[in-house]
Formats: C-alpha cells, sequence, structure tokens
C-alpha cells in the first residue's frame, strides 16, 4: 500500500470524522449546524465503507453502498431544509431550543 | 286497414298542446308579468289552432286516398313489450279520430279564443290557458293513441284536467268539492274501465293474440264471439259492459251522471270545452271506436240503449225546473248524452258520432252564449233576476237562439238532420220505447230551452239597477267565437240530410270504414223508407213546437201560470224536480255517509286498537331499554371510563419526558449508544 496506509489509518480517520460530526450535532443550537453535522457523520460510515472495500477484498459492495449513502444524505439534507425553512417560517428563527412546540 | 300509410306529422297535433302547457306552466307567471296576458293568450291558443291546421290538412290528404285506406299511422317508439303485448307510443288517424281532432282543435280552438276575453281579469290566466292546452293535449291522446291503454291514458289525463278546471276558482270551497266530485265519480267508471282492458287483452290473449293495439282488437275481436266471461256473462258482454261503466262515468250517464251539473263550478269555457263539446264525448267515442265488440253483444246493447234513452229522457225533466242559467244547459248536456248512446246502443253509430259533432258545435255555442251573458251580469247566473237581454246583447241572443233552434231540432237547423236520425234508428230496429222516452226528451228539451231563452233574453229586467246599468255587449274576441259556433249549429247538419230530402250523406260514408266489421254491419242493417221517414220529422218537428208553444204561453204570453203545474200533486212533483230527484241526497245517504260512517269507525279502530297495541310495546320496550340502560351506564361505561382513565394517567406522567428540545434527543440517543457499548463490552468480559 503506498506510504504504508493500512485498514487503521483509515478507521482513526472515521473515527475523527465522526466525533466531529457528534459534537457538531450535539453542540449546534443552529439547525443548519445540526444538519451538516448529520453530513459529517454520514461521511464517516462513507470512510469505513471504503476503507473495508479495498482491504477487505470484496468487490465494489462497499462503493455501491456509498453512493446510496450520499443520495440518502442529498435527500435528508433535502427534507431537514425544508424543514428548517418551513420552521423558519413559523417562527421566524431557527435556533432548535426555540423549537418547543412538539413539548409534551 | 292492412297497410297503414305511416306519416310523420300526426304527433305534432298532440305535442303542440303539450309544448304550450308546458310553456304557460313552467314561465306563464314571468311571461305574463313581462309580456302581459296578449302573450300568453298567444300561446294559449296558437298551439291549439297550429294543432287545427295540421287536422285540417290532414283532412285533406285523407280524403285524397282511397276510402278504404283512409288510415294514417305515425309510431314513434315502443312503449312497453311484456309477456307477448307490444304497445306503441304512437297515433292514428282514421275517419273516426279525424272527425273527433277536428272537433277538438277546432271547437277547442275558439273557445281558447273565447277565454282570452272571457277570463281576461283573472290573475293567474297562464295557468288558465296552461290547464286548457293541458286538456286538449290529454283529449287528443284519448282520440288518437293507437291502442287501449294509451287511451287509458288520455281518459285519465283529461280526467285529471277536468278537475283542476272545475276547481279553477279554487278558494271557493263548493269549486274544489265539486273538483273532487267530478274526479272520484269518474274514477268509478275508470275502475270498470281498466278491468274491462284487462279482460279483453286476458280473452285475446287465450284465442293466441295478446295485444290490445285497437285495429289489431278489431281484427281478432271474432275469435271472441261466444267465448265465457264472468258473472254467467259472455266475454264479450262483460267486456262491453264493464266499458259501458266507464263511459256512463266519463258522459255522465245514469247512474254516474252526478258530477256534470256540479261541475258547472268552473269556469264558462271550461263548461264548453270540457263538460259539453269533447271529454263528455269521451264515452261515446270509445264506444264508436270499439263498436265491433259492442255489436258483438246485443245484451250490452240493450243496456246502452236503455241507461241512454232513460238518461236523455230523465236528465230533461230535471232541466225543465232549474233556475241557474248554467245548470240547465248542464242537463240538457246530460241529456243530449244520452241522445248519442242511444244512437250506439240501437246500432247507428254513424248517427251518434253525427249527433256527437252538432251537439259539440251547438252546445258550445250555449254555453258560451251563458257565459257571455253571465260576463254581462257580473257572475249572476240565477235566471230570474235575467229578462230582457236580447236589447243590450244582440249578438249574444242571436246566437243563442240559433243555437236553440238547432239543440230543439227545427228544420233546418243541425239538431235536426242529428237528433232525427237517432230517433228514426231507434224506431227502426224496433225499439219503441226507446224511440218513445226520447221523443219525450224532444218535447221536453224545446220546452226548457225556450223556457230559457225567453226567461233571459225576453221580458223586462229583473235584477237590480247596478247590473242593468252594467250590461254590455260581450267584446269581439267572445261575440265572434258566438258567431263562428252559430253558424256550425245552422249549416252543420248538412253534412247528413234526410233521406227524403236528398240521398246526401258524406259523414256518414266518411265514417263507413270504421263502422265496417260483420257484427256492426248486421245490428246497423235496417230498412227505413221514405215515408216512415218523413212521417217520423214531421213526429218530431210537431213535438218540438209543442215544447216551444208551452214555452211560449208561459213565459212570453204569460196566460199560462208555470205555478199550475209547480203546484200539481201540492207541489209535491215540482219539488222532487226542483231537488233533482234528490238524487245527490240519495247517493250522500246510501253511499258517502255509509262510507264516513265506515271511516270514522275505522279511525276509531285505528286510534284506540291499534294505537293500543302499538303503545303497549312501545312501553314494554321502554321498561327493558331502562334496565339494559342501568347495565350499560354503570358496567359497560364503567369498564370503559377505567380504561380511559388508566391511560390517561399514565399519558400525563410520560409526557414530561418529551421535551420538545432536540439536543436533549441527541443526548439521550447517545447515552442510550454508550450505555448499549457499555453493556456488551462488560459482557464479552
Amino acid at each position: 500500500m503506498p506510504g504504508g496506509l493500512t485498514l487503521n489509518h483509515f478507521l482513526v480517520l472515521s473515527l475523527i470524522v465522526f466525533a466531529l460530526g457528534l459534537f457538531c450535532v450535539l453542540s449546534r443550537r443552529n439547525a443548519i449546524g445540526i444538519l451538516m453535522g448529520v453530513e459529517l457523520i454520514l461521511n464517516s460510515a462513507n470512510i469505513n465503507y471504503l476503507a473495508f472495500a479495498f482491504y477487505g477484498g470484496g468487490k465494489y459492495d462497499g462503493q455501491v453502498f456509498s453512493i446510496f449513502v450520499i443520495m440518502l444524505a442529498a435527500a435528508e439534507a433535502v427534507v431537514g431544509l425544508a424543514i428548517v425553512l418551513a420552521i423558519y417560517q413559523d417562527l421566524r428563527t431557527i435556533d432548535v431550543d426555540a423549537t418547543e412546540t412538539l413539548s409534551g | 286497414m292492412e297497410n297503414p300509410l305511416h306519416v310523420g306529422f300526426i304527433h305534432w297535433i298532440i305535442v303542440l298542446p303539450l309544448i304550450g302547457a308546458a310553456i304557460n306552466f313552467l314561465l306563464g307567471p314571468s311571461i305574463q308579468r313581462r309580456m302581459g296576458k296578449g302573450a300568453i293568450g298567444l300561446i294559449g291558443c296558437g298551439v291549439v289552432l297550429a294543432g287545427f291546421a295540421i287536422s285540417v290538412w290532414a283532412f285533406f290528404q285523407m280524403i285524397a286516398l282511397d276510402p278504404e285506406h283512409r288510415f294514417m299511422l305515425d309510431d314513434l317508439w315502443t312503449w312497453m313489450n311484456i309477456g307477448g303485448m307490444k304497445l306503441d307510443i304512437a297515433f292514428w288517424l282514421d275517419p273516426l279520430s279525424m272527425v273527433m281532432t277536428l272537433i277538438v282543435t277546432g271547437v277547442g280552438g275558439v273557445i281558447h279564443i273565447y277565454s282570452t276575453g272571457y277570463m281576461h281579469d283573472e290573475d293567474s290566466f297562464w295557468r288558465f290557458f296552461g290547464w286548457l292546452n293541458l286538456f286538449t293535449f290529454s283529449m287528443l291522446v284519448l282520440v288518437l293513441g293507437d291502442n287501449l291503454w294509451l287511451m287509458f291514458v288520455g281518459w285519465e289525463g283529461v280526467g285529471l284536467c277536468s278537475f283542476a278546471l272545475i276547481g279553477f276558482w279554487h278558494k271557493v270551497l263548493a269549486n274544489t268539492t265539486a273538483g273532487n266530485k267530478a274526479f272520484i265519480v269518474n274514477r268509478v267508471g275508470d275502475w270498470a274501465f281498466v278491468i274491462a282492458l284487462y279482460t279483453l287483452f286476458w280473452g285475446l290473449s287465450a284465442v293466441g293474440h295478446p295485444t290490445l293495439v285497437t285495429r289489431e282488437v278489431a281484427q281478432w275481436s271474432h275469435l271472441l264471439a261466444g267465448r265465457p266471461g264472468y258473472l254467467g256473462l259472455p266475454l264479450v258482454s262483460f267486456v262491453t259492459l264493464l266499458m259501458f261503466i266507464g263511459a256512463t262515468g266519463k258522459s255522465a250517464q245514469i247512474p254516474l251522471y252526478v258530477w256534470l251539473p256540479d261541475a258547472m263550478a268552473g269556469p264558462t269555457p271550461v263548461s264548453a270545452l270540457i263538460h259539453a263539446a269533447t271529454m263528455v264525448t269521451a264515452g261515446i267515442y270509445m264506444a264508436c271506436r270499439l263498436n265491433f265488440l259492442f255489436s258483438m253483444a246485443p245484451d250490452t246493447m240493450l243496456v246502452v240503449a236503455t241507461i241512454g234513452s232513460l238518461t236523455a229522457f230523465f236528465a230533461a225533466t230535471i232541466g225543465v225546473a232549474q233556475n241557474d242559467i248554467k245548470k240547465v244547459l248542464a242537463y240538457s248536456t246530460v241529456s243530449q248524452l244520452g241522445y248519442m248512446f242511444t244512437a250506439v246502443g240501437v246500432g247507428a253509430y254513424a248517427a251518434g258520432v253525427f249527433h256527437l259533432m252538432t251537439h259539440a258545435f251547438f252546445k258550445a255555442c250555449l254555453f258560451l252564449g251563458s257565459g257571455s251573458v253571465i260576463h254581462a251580469m257580473g257572475g249572476e247566473q240565477d235566471m230570474r233576476k235575467m229578462g230582457g237581454l236580447r236589447r243590450h246583447m244582440p249578438i249574444t241572443f242571436w246566437t243563442f237562439l240559433a243555437a236553440t233552434l238547432a239543440i230543439c231540432g227545427f228544420p233546418p237547423f243541425s239538431g235536426f238532420m242529428s237528433k232525427d236520425e237517432i230517433l228514426l234508428q231507434a224506431f227502426a230496429h224496433g225499439h219503441p220505447l226507446i224511440w218513445a222516452l226520447t221523443y219525450g226528451a224532444a218535447g221536453l228539451t224545446a220546452f226548457y230551452m225556450f223556457r230559457q231563452v225567453y226567461m233571459t233574453f225576453f221580458g223586462e229586467f229583473r235584477g237590480t239597477h247596478e247590473q242593468e246599468h252594467h250590461l254590455h255587449e260581450s267584446p269581439p274576441s267572445m261575440s265572434m267565437v258566438l258567431v263562428i259556433l252559430g253558424v256550425l249549429s245552422v249549416v252543420g247538419g248538412f253534412l247528413m240530410l234526410p233521406g227524403f230530402v236528398a240521398d246526401f250523406k258524406p259523414f256518414e260514408h266518411f265514417l263507413e270504414p270504421v263502422f265496417s266489421s260483420e257484427f256492426t254491419r248486421r245490428v246497423a242493417e235496417v230498412q227505413i223508407s221514405h215515408g216512415t221517414e218523413l212521417a217520423f220529422s214531421a213526429l218530431a218537428m210537431a213535438m218540438a213546437f209543442a215544447g216551444w208553444f208551452v214555452a211560449d204561453l208561459m213565459y212570453r204570453r204569460e196566460v199560462l201560470s208555470p205555478e199550475r203545474f209547480s203546484s200539481l200533486f201540492n207541489g209535491e212533483a215540482y219539488r222532487i224536480v226542483l231537488n233533482k230527484y234528490y238524487i245527490d241526497e240519495i247517493y250522500q245517504a246510501v253511499i258517502v255517509n255509509p262510507y264516513l260512517v265506515f271511516c270514522r269507525v275505522t279511525a276509531w279502530f285505528d286510534a284506540n286498537i291499534i294505537d293500543g297495541v302499538v303503545n303497549l310495546t312501545a312501553a314494554i320496550v321502554v321498561l327493558l331499554s331502562w334496565f339494559t340502560g342501568l347495565f350499560d351506564a354503570w358496567i359497560v361505561d364503567g369498564l370503559v371510563n377505567l380504561t380511559s382513565n388508566v391511560t390517561l394517567d399514565f399519558g400525563a406522567r410520560v409526557r414530561r419526558l418529551q421535551t420538545g428540545s432536540i439536543n436533549g434527543y441527541l443526548y439521550a440517543i447517545l447515552a442510550g449508544v454508550m450505555f448499549i457499548l457499555l453493556v456488551r463490552a462488560m459482557l464479552r468480559v
């Protein structure tokens, strides 16, 4: 493998991206920020897919799955942003702490 | 008859009045408001007169045909097709229906015109013309329908329109009661007519020809000869007797004539059109239409002639004592219809139809003349308050006189030709008693008609000053119609001259194909010498003069006091006649009152016994319901409430978890994942 990269390097990268994403999701109060965090989490999963596919000797399963995930992320962004827009039109804010109308 | 000429115009004669009725009923109020009564009158008269124009055109087409083939058919669509009976909505013109159509649209048309003048002050002008048009439509369906059910549709339709028009001024209770009476009495006859149709169809089915199409019935009815019917009568006698009962209702014969005098409650044009010229002749038309059946049943023929002549005489005697100008004419109509049935009963169908036509002319003229008088008198109908009107309304007087001379049978007026023909035929067919009755009735007719003329138009005016001041000749729309009908009353008889004058009978020859069945020819066959005919004409004229002479002595010269006759038998005879033999009272006592008592008994039974049972059941059910209600309220509802309470309580506690804060949820997820991983790690160790 060029540069002596191993599977573990990719897994650590993936873990870092996941942790950053999770942190983003948990710490942001801006809804769009949360959506961006979700994108990071999804992409860390993509890195895992590709890494396992490359080192696991599999065929193209990983690539195919990662394309599905990208597509899913796009769809999720569409729906998520639409919800955010709707929330903004109703409440004039996208601060998720303010959106407590579903509170029990 | 086998090859009808298919034409496409006959239904227009019928559809036009229907369109007129539809326009008047649906759009009438707004047309009247926006364009005035003239527009309504134009529509109402226009459709009927257009129908008359088509009829005249059809008549000329018909006489251009060979006499054996004078038969036009307008087949529109199949009406019903049940169990071998195929009936079409189809209209036919043969010589008989041709004559009737010309009378209905022609006389009907001029009466429509008259109505525009007579009803001019009426608010619901449109309603009057709507019903009048609908009547014309129904009558034409009756006349032109090519099968007996279609005829029955018209038969019922004219009854309905008659009912509505008798009660046209419906704010007076007596008028609506008269309408009800006409309708209910007619229903009695209709019931018999319907049974006759069913039985006839049953009989024809049994011989393999299930049909009620009139021309097919004519073709196959000879197969019914000798077949047994019900009540020990031959089938044909049974059917024709029931049909005759139907005719006694529609055409006001004994015992169902009682509605016609009361029908005079309607506006006078209605009396002229429906209750003199057209609808009441439906029974005669039906009998003539089915002459092949009636001719096969000599017993029915005898009944018809007997009832007819009795009615002619009996109604004439009532007419003698009436003081209401329209009531006299009403009884006169009943009497004249009796003549027509006499003609049918002795087998002189053509003479009956001929009298039907001349009667339509002169009786319409008389009724419209009386309407003109009533119009001038401001609604007064009592002849005792009239008198001397000939100076004020000459046109009405002269036309009324012409029609009177016609109905009395003075030569050469139309009644002379038609009535004398019936009298002669009655005698020639070997019914001297029937001849005697109708002969006596002729004298009474002359008496009461001239009594009416003298009381109304001669002597001094006996009404109030206001009325005298108001007297005037009617507007041209009315008086011109009187002139037309007056002229027809004079000349209408020339279509069938007595044999001793000239051998000129185009009317009878025209109708010959209709009355050409084997049986009809057999009953009609009779030899009359010109000498006999002349002698009978002289006798009838003598009788008419006698009637006129007595009326003249009593009411014009006043040398013979009517009281001398009215006080005979202590005045009992006069009182009985004046009260119409108490027939209405007898009907009231024998039929109406027992029926009302029966109704009251059943109503009591219903209110007390039936309702009692129902109420008891209801009470039991209420009690049971109360018990089940208790169970429901405590046990069932208790369980349900318990469930819901538990759920509510649980929900109230759990809802606090749902904070709505997204971050909170995410932390919870993270904590959950961590927890799961931790557990797994510990379990592996």
